[in-house]
């Protein structure tokens, strides 16, 4: 098992196939929980620790796949731009929707730490979980928190997001697009607006609109609640 | 050469992102000022849509891909992860569906109230 153990592509290439496998489960199966990216990094976990590749020799190969995050992310304010009218239109609903957002994520990880009986360390580790990861490590470090565990924190919302993102919306009745879309964003950045932009145009560029804004305000937002545990 | 030019835009932007955020104290990162940079560069038509419009597109549809490196990473934090694992799980569930349901019905509150305002004008 030598080969498998130093080979760069085997990891990536298990990657990808696992997430082709999930997009086509998905077709058939119309099943939420067959979420072509968590079928993907299942199966590439799984893969690794079975071969006993190190997560390092994995991300060699890997991290081409990341390094595409930047410009990606810059491009989503393409989507953003062809729903300029619509954001011009709306801009009190949108902006109040994702404030609300944004409080509502840092009073609940503040209600929740202390059923939970967390450090003061651990909880303002949790405080940027809902918000796009660079942003969220930044926040995480200047608050004293662990930085390693809030990149987790943010994965596991954003998988979880993106996988009920199309059941919240129907178990709440949100039905108008651009609620839905500032939802998503605000709850599960990134990972949510993924979702978002397979849903629709609409909910897409809303969605791409909180990850800039709710990011934003969880920076002031944070910091205060930093205070309150 | 299209999308050789499209992505030499949409890299020259990210760099302009990173420079930002390497000047700049704050705790923005790179994308984020790149994506508002692009919006504006947009707006104003110093870029045109058409000039980056196609590859953004397939850079969007393919950025789930993107995630799953640092998504596999959780296994190289799993040490972390493990000491409060029951807490962190049930938080981060609990207050996704929240906040999502919360957000989106704010939303969609505010905006039926605007619609039902216009109509009485």
């Amino acid at each position: 098992m030598t080969f498998f153990e130093q080979s760069v592509f085997f990891g990536v290439a298990v990657s990808l196939m696992a997430y082709g496998l999930g997009v086509l489960l998905q077709k058939k199966c119309r099943l939420a929980l067959f979420n072509p990216l968590l079928i993907s990094v299942i199966v590439t976990v799984a893969v690794l620790v079975t071969a006993r590749i190190d997560y390092d020799v994995y991300y060699e190969g890997a991290k081409y796949l990341s390094y595409l995050l930047t410009p990606a992310t810059v491009c989503l304010a393409v989507p953003l731009y062809e729903k300029l009218s619509l954001l011009k239109q709306n801009w009190k609903a949108i902006f109040a929707g994702i404030f609300s957002g944004v409080v509502t994520t840092l009073c609940s990880v503040l209600v929740m730490s202390r059923l939970f009986g967390l450090t003061h360390e651990e909880y303002v580790t949790l405080l940027p979980k809902s918000i796009t990861t660079a942003i969220g490590m930044g926040v995480s470090e200047e608050l004293g928190g662990y930085v390693t565990l809030t990149v987790a924190m943010i994965i596991i919302t954003g998988i979880f997001g993106n996988v009920v993102a199309v059941a919240v919306c129907r178990l709440f009745r949100i039905t108008d697009p651009i609620a839905k879309g500032i939802g998503i964003g605000s709850a599960a950045h990134a990972l949510g607006t993924a979702k978002a932009l397979e849903i629709g145009e609409v909910e897409g560029a809303m969605s791409s609109l909180s990850i800039v804004v709710a990011g934003l305000l969880t920076v002031v937002g944070a910091s205060v609640f930093a205070n309150f545990m | 050469m299209k999308y050789v030019k499209e992505f030499g835009i949409i890299l020259l932007v990210s760099l302009v992102g990173e420079l930002l955020n390497y000047a700049l104290p704050l705790p923005v990162p790179a994308s984020i000022y790149g994506l508002v940079l692009m919006f504006v560069c947009l707006i104003t038509g110093l870029i045109k849509l058409s000039d980056v419009h196609d590859t953004a597109c397939f850079l969007i549809e393919i950025m789930p891909i993107m995630f799953i490196p640092p998504a596999v990473g959780l296994m190289a934090s799993w040490d972390v992860i493990r000491a409060n694992l029951l807490a962190y799980v049930v938080i981060a569930l609990v207050t996704t569906v929240i906040v999502m349901g919360v957000s989106g019905l704010v939303t969609q509150g505010v905006l039926r109230k605007g619609k039902k305002g216009a109509e009485k004008k």
